[in-house]
Parts: structure tokens; C-alpha cells; sequence
């Protein structure tokens, strides 16, 4: 999967750089969080822009990241959700769980 | 695919597809499923929503069926059915794996942050019936949608 990492002040930045996450990519996404994690991120944001597409193991792989900051009382958002990726969070209702930004700048300013 | 002008619209579709049960295909078999919408006689209106929405559920099928055949037969192929007749489109999904009781599993409790178990709430979700049998020549998914 490829991920562009960047780090801006106190936040770390994954920006997802595929159209399409599924269980072919979804695995290596939730390994790549858990590392920045670990590897002592205090401010997680995943910017999904790109990103067209989502199945259940997409959600799978934030959600495990969601959990995790969690447990380091690490900040986790997430940004620019397009309407189809937005609608597969809704369904699950899993937009009243995450900290979600309509874009990367908004939650960099938030 | 459709017949202009003429008042009782009949669409007879028939495609089947095997892919192996490897994960990198499931871009592929998702993008047949979009182009499969976009060439049915549905209302302008619906047919992005129907592309999606078919990607979803062949998306989540197909990775169901990889990963019950990979625990079975690495070198297995899974094989995909779509079927459309008049305004009826059934998609099929067959896997050889163990299988599992569709009846038997709950609906996933939104509230609890569990990682897995939402592929099937998704396709119970975006189309109007899900199905799975075993038979003794494997297993298979079948889901239906009204497409008019």
C-alpha cells in the first residue's frame, strides 16, 4: 500500500495514496498504523482523499488503529472522507465513533 | 443491452468469471461489478449508487469466499455468476472452503468496536437477499437485487 507519511507540528499525517482499500491492502494499512503508533506518534490523522473505496476490513484496519490510540491516549482523526467512503461509515454508524474532518486542513487546524 | 423503443424492456445477462483466490483480484472482480451496473437499463439517477453498491457486495463476497477456500486448497479459484433477467439480477459466489451458517451469524452489534464481522451486514445492506448453500460440489452465495 502506498502511504505518503509526513509530520506537521504535532501531528503525524498517513495520507493514503491508493483509490481502493480492501482486504488486499487492509492488513499492511492496520500494520502501518499500529507502527506509527509504537513508534511514539502522539497525534495520528489519516487523510483519506483518494480514497474511493472501503470494504469492512477497511473499517477494520482503522478501527483497530482508533482502538489503539486509544490505549496510548494517542490522538486518532481522520479527513477528507469522499461520499462513498463516508456513507460505508454511516452504515455502521461508525461516524459517531471517529474523530472525522471534512479535510486534512481542518483537522490540521482543529 | 436494452431495447430502445420498445415497450416491454427485456435484459438477459448472463457472465460467469473465475478468478483465482488471491486477494490482489478483488480490485477486478469490484470493477466488472461497477461496469456490469453501467451497462443495465436502470434510471440514470440509481445506476452510480447500483455501481457502488454491486462493487460492495461482490467485494465483500469474493474476499469471504478467498479467504473459506484458502483455508481449504491454496490453489483454488473462485468462481463468480451474474445473472440478469428482465429486472431480476442475481450474482452467485462459490467457494469449496468448510463454509458457514449464514443464519447462524448475529448481526454485528454497531455499539462494540469489533474489527471483523460486517462484510455480510454490508451486503444484507445493499441488496434485497443474501442465500448461502452447501451442496456436496462446494458453496455458494447468492444474492439478488431488483434493479428497476
Amino acid at each position: 500500500m502506498r502511504v505518503a507519511k509526513e509530520v506537521r507540528d504535532d501531528r503525524t499525517v498517513l495520507s493514503i495514496q491508493e483509490d481502493r482499500i480492501d482486504a488486499h491492502n487492509s492488513g499492511e494499512l492496520k500494520d502501518l498504523v499500529l507502527k506509527t503508533l509504537e513508534g511514539g506518534a502522539q497525534n495520528v490523522v489519516i487523510d483519506l482523499a483518494r480514497v474511493q473505496f472501503i470494504d469492512s476490513s477497511g473499517l477494520g484496519a482503522l478501527l483497530s488503529g482508533y482502538k489503539n490510540a486509544n490505549l496510548r491516549s494517542s490522538g486518532f482523526a481522520l479527513a477528507g472522507l469522499q461520499p462513498r467512503v463516508r456513507s460505508m461509515f454511516e452504515l455502521t454508524r461508525l461516524h459517531r465513533v471517529f474523530d472525522i474532518y471534512p479535510s486534512l486542513q481542518l483537522a490540521l487546524s482543529a | 443491452m436494452g431495447w430502445a423503443g420498445i415497450e416491454m424492456c427485456e435484459t438477459i445477462v448472463n457472465l460467469d468469471i473465475v478468478v483465482p483466490n488471491q486477494t490482489r483480484y478483488l480490485r477486478f472482480v469490484g470493477a466488472i461489478a461497477e461496469q456490469l451496473a453501467k451497462e443495465l437499463d436502470v434510471p440514470e439517477e440509481t445506476r452510480d449508487t447500483l455501481a457502488y453498491h454491486l462493487n460492495l457486495a461482490l467485494t465483500e463476497a469474493v474476499a469471504n469466499a478467498i479467504q473459506y477456500s484458502s483455508a481449504a486448497n491454496s490453489a483454488d479459484s473462485v468462481r463468480i455468476s451474474f445473472s440478469v433477467k428482465d429486472a431480476n439480477l442475481s450474482v452467485r459466489v462459490f467457494d469449496h472452503g468448510g463454509g458457514f451458517d449464514l443464519a447462524a451469524l448475529p448481526t454485528p452489534e454497531l455499539d462494540e468496536l469489533h474489527e471483523r464481522g460486517r462484510g455480510i451486514f454490508f451486503i444484507r445492506s445493499v441488496m434485497d437477499s443474501v442465500q448461502y448453500h452447501k451442496t456436496d460440489s462446494g458453496n455458494v452465495l447468492e444474492m439478488r437485487k431488483k434493479i428497476a
